[in-house]
């Protein structure tokens, strides 16, 4: 059963696949917090009836539709790609996977744009209570929409709630719950949430700053600013907060993926937390793979250790004992008995496809049961996936990529803070616009926060090579039987059409902004 | 108690139902087809453009469900169908990605691509889309080449992977019959919708020659799908057979569908009529729930009473069944709750499309909002 995929085909539908999620990630997170932002902005325009807050929340909503539409036009691409792309995971684990993205659809793809009509088309013709009503149901549908993809996207990192079922071949769900409440969602979901409404702080801010600086929208731009400063404040801070879980919990059930962010080769106790560095290959090798070493690096001695278990003497795994197993003090399972006991799995399995050929009733009955046997299920079955693996190295993803992702992101997550706390700073001083400097860095931040949210998925998605569903399928067992040729065409037409797109998205959106909100109705 | 099969029904007749009112939305991609046909000047372009415009989210968000909804409740069907038939639905999508952009797009400022470029994208969204999806839905009925393996993964037996469909004639038939359905809903909308009477005594006439082209086309099929073979299951081994008058006799033994199929299609021919003859505004109000019927029954006949819903030409086999493609019992239990909110969801959306359509579109009623296409 274990077949020979083309090595070019796999890689193009993973760029195919990352292509239309980096795009579409582009305009989800300032979706998540601009409808946040606009309807707290209405808020105060129902409250106080002045008419300059209806002008600005307006004009944020006009870049808000500008966004929307593209981000909308992305998504679909993405949820056909799991059939189109990654037939044979769709049904491997379609039964779990498949109801989210139902519910999405129904509860939140929905109550989105049903109310985004109302909010463009109703001005004059709902009340004003029942517009605003509608902006702040847009913003919760946007982010539950964000709430299923995620706990989608947090089985695949964490398979829980499910069992295999021989006769269909695939994994079903037992425990809708389990999937719902896998601690991996829940921190996936809020740092998620809470990053998007960073990165629209910034993109406000940003743009606040701009009028500012050419002394435009004065009125307009100090409000702008002092709102999303203050979201900005309190979401970076639970950005850091939600991602320092996040990381706690990728110890316990990615531990290669946070050995690979920390660039940490060597377990220990005592491990230090590294905050910036530069790496380079080594001269020991796992296998084929070299290893990395620190050209240059700060570190926090203890940290690493402290922040993963709460104690200094608490032992992490680098990535070197994840592999090989290490001592038996240890007790880590090497790669090598992985891959041994996934092919045991894998040789079950193949027994159950054969009795049910012959139509051997004893022997079906008798390998189904192992099926159900718990010590079978825990520690062969979990380690399917492995089975697959060529060489015990593959169980490596791609080692600078992550460290280097992760880094900036946090660093960036830091830098954030400080913006928008001394924006705040000043604000109540009064000194904001007359320091250019800082209006200069925070136009600048834009670019900076859309670096830092793609960095963050780029860890989480590349961090978890070779697999797709973490230790039960790798890549290469996923991908549809297409020929190369034909997802090559697909990508260049994707890459070609979305870049095309974002141009004119971009462009379109500088001069909105350029014209400002007084005129933009004409 | 709720049984399997039970269950498999109930999420039959929702996908089926999702398919209908999805059929039906598509008046918004029937009137794209026409903004440069319809219109003759920019002032009745840009009304049909907005027309449309404040609609194409449900259209496009009911396809989204679609799909999820088939993942959620037949997986099988969703990888078999979008990995094999890989250029069959990657032509769709496409055709639905440039649509989502181009209203919003197309009449703002420093909008690069320029307004004729969005607006040849809603024409090729308008055609191609329908089109295809009706070609794609025929496919139900006519079977594709394809095969499962023993770990039930896809392989598609032809190296068009799903382009093929279009050689098929009855594809064709089923496919322009959606379009040109689309074409008459989109017609009638615009009557309802806008107050214009040049522009509604416009579109009565183009009605006339789109409604022929459709009942043409829809009458070939139908026609050719009674008199078809097709595979039925056997309820008890779920082997595969052949049978003579398949469809026709699932008409007989669900005398349900039969009606539901019957009324739907008087039900759009009165819309018509109504509108061709006593210039009556009013006739999507018919010729919308006929539509949804008339898919519904297709639907119904398509994939109950053992009938194989996506048969292989190649595999017998192979071919998918309501019961071996869907998902387990726990599964369609739980989404089974799940789809107890869709009358809600239902309920707000007319609701809200109640409050935004009380008003006739006009050139004045447009720029009140300040937000036009
Ligand atoms: C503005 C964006 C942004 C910023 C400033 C940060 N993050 Fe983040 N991070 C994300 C945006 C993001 C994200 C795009 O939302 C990710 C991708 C996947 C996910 O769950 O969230 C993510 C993932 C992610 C992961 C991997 C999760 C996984 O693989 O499942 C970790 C461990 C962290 N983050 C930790 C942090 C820490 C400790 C930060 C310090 C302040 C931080 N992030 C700032
Ligand atoms: C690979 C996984 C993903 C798939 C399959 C997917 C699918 C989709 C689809 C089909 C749409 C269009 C919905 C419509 O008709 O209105 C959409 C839009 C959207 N998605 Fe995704 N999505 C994915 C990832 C994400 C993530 C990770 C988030 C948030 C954390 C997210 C949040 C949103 C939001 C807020 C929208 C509304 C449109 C917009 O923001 O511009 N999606 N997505
Ligand atoms: C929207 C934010 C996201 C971004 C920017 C993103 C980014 C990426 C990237 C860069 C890859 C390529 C990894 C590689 O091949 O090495 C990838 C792969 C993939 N991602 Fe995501 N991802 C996002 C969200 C999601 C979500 C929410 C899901 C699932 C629900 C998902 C499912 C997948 C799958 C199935 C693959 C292909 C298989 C693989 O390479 O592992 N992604 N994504």
């Amino acid at each position: 059963m274990i077949e020979n995929v083309d090595m070019s085909l796999v890689d193009w539908s993973r760029a195919q696949f990352a292509l239309t999620a980096i795009y579409h990630w582009i305009f989800v997170p300032l979706t998540l917090g601009l409808s946040f932002l606009v309807a707290m902005m209405e808020t105060v325009y129902v409250r106080t009836g002045r008419e300059e807050w209806k002008r600005m929340t307006r004009f944020w909503m006009t870049l808000f539709g500008i966004n929307f539409a593209i981000g909308v036009a992305t998504g679909i691409i993405l949820e056909f790609e799991f059939g189109t792309n990654w037939s044979n995971y769709s049904w491997f684990v379609g039964d779990i996977f498949g109801a989210p993205l139902a519910i999405e659809g129904i509860l939140a793809f929905f109550l989105e744009s049903t109310f985004v009509a109302v909010m463009f088309f109703g001005w004059n013709k709902v009340s004003k209570k029942f517009h605003l009503a509608s902006s702040w149901l847009v913003a919760i549908g946007a982010n539950l929409s964000a709430l299923w993809i995620l706990v989608a996207n947090a089985w695949m990192q964490n398979p829980v709630g499910m069992v295999f079922n021989p006769d269909t071949a695939r994994n079903e769900m037992v425990d809708f719950w389990a999937v719902l409440f896998n601690p991996v969602a829940v921190d996936k979901f809020l740092h998620t949430i809470f990053s998007g409404f960073l990165l629209a702080s910034v993109f406000v801010m940003g743009v606040s700053a701009w009028f500012l600086l050419k002394k435009r929208e004065e009125w307009m731009a100090k409000r702008s600013i002092l709102i999303a400063s203050i979201f900005g404040l309190f979401s970076s801070l639970m950005v850091a907060l939600t991602g320092d879980s996040s990381a706690k919990t990728l110890a316990v059930v990615q531990p290669v993926k946070f050995a690979a962010f920390e660039a940490h080769y060597t377990g220990g106790r005592n491990a230090g937390l590294t905050v910036i560095g530069l790496l380079k290959d080594s001269d020991r090798n796992i296998g084929e793979k070299k290893e990395k070493d620190f050209v240059f690096s700060i570190k926090i001695p203890n940290m690493l250790s402290i922040m993963t278990g709460g104690d200094k003497d608490v032992y992490v795994p680098g990535i070197r004992e994840l592999v090989t197993g290490g001592n038996n003090e240890q007790n880590i399972l090497s790669v090598e008995k992985k891959m041994e006991n996934g092919r045991i799995a894998l040789q079950v399995l193949n027994d159950y496809k054969n009795a049910k050929k012959a139509n051997n009733k004893e022997q079906i009955e008798s390998v189904r049961n192992i099926f159900r046997d718990k010590s079978f299920i825990d520690n062969y079955f979990r380690y399917f996936g492995y089975a697959f693996l060529r060489s015990p190295e593959d169980a490596i993803p791609n080692v600078p990529i992550a460290f280097y992702s992760f880094h900036l992101m946090v660093m960036l997550g830091f830098f954030f803070i400080a913006v928008c706390a001394i924006s705040i700073f000043l604000l109540l001083r009064g000194t904001l616009q007359k320091s250019r400097w800082f209006l200069w860095i925070v136009l600048l931040s834009i670019p900076l926060a859309y670096i830092a949210s793609e960095s963050g998925w780029i860890l989480a998605e590349m961090g978890r090579q070779p697999w797709i569903i973490q230790d039960l399928m790798p890549v290469s067992q996923a991908v549809s039987h297409l020929s190369v040729g034909s997802v090559m065409t697909t990508f260049i037409l994707f890459a070609v059409l979305f870049t095309a797109l974002l141009i004119a998205e971009v462009s379109i959106m500088i001069r909105q902004i350029k014209i400002g909100p007084k005129h933009q109705e004409e | 108690m709720i049984s399997y099969l039970f269950l498999q029904y109930y999420w039959w007749m929702i996908i089926s139902l999702l398919a209908g009112l999805l059929i039906f939305l598509m008046f918004v991609q029937g009137g794209q087809s026409m903004i440069f046909s319809l219109p003759v000047n920019n002032s009745q372009k840009t009304m049909i453009i907005n027309a449309m415009g404040r609609k194409w989210e449900f259209t496009f968000t009911t396809l989204v469900t679609f799909g999820g909804a088939f993942f959620a409740s037949f997986p099988l069907f969703y990888a078999t169908s979008f990995g094999g038939a890989y250029w069959l639905w990657m032509a769709i999508l496409f055709s639905f990605t440039i649509q989502a952009i181009a209203y919003e797009y197309r009449s703002k400022p420093a909008n690069v691509l320029g307004q004729k470029t969005f607006d040849i994208f809603l024409l090729i969204n308008g055609t191609l889309g329908p089109f295809l999806i009706g070609t794609a839905v025929a496919t139900f009925f006519t079977g594709s080449q394809f095969s499962l393996d023993q770990m039930n993964h896809v392989r598609w037996q032809t190296p068009w992977h799903g382009l093929e469909a279009l050689l098929n004639g009855r594809n064709l038939a089923l496919g322009l019959a959606v379009l040109f359905l689309a074409r008459s809903n989109g017609l009638l909308y615009i009557i309802n919708s806008i107050d214009d009477n040049d522009l509604c005594r416009r579109a009565v006439n183009k009605l006339m020659v789109n409604s022929v082209a459709f009942l043409a086309f829809f009458l070939l099929f139908v026609i050719t799908l009674l008199i078809s073979d097709a595979y039925a299951v056997n309820g008890k081994t779920g082997q595969i057979v052949i049978e003579k008058f398949k469809y026709l006799h699932n008409f007989i033994m669900m005398p349900y569908a039969l009606i539901i199929f019957l009324a739907g299609v008087c039900a759009v021919l009165y819309g018509i009529g109504v509108t061709i003859f006593r210039r009556d505004k009013k006739g999507i109000w018919f010729t919308g729930p006929g539509t949804i019927l008339v898919v519904l029954a297709l639907f119904l006949v398509a994939g109950l009473n053992n009938t194989s819903f996506y048969p292989s030409s190649f595999d017998p086999g192979s071919s998918l069944t309501i019961k071996n493609a869907s998902s387990s019992f726990f599964t369609l239990k739980t989404m089974m709750f799940v789809s107890f909110i869709i009358p809600f969801v239902a309920g707000y959306i007319w609701y809200a499309w109640k409050a935004i359509n009380n008003k006739k579109i006009t050139n004045e009623e447009m720029k009140e909002d300040g937000h036009v296409y």
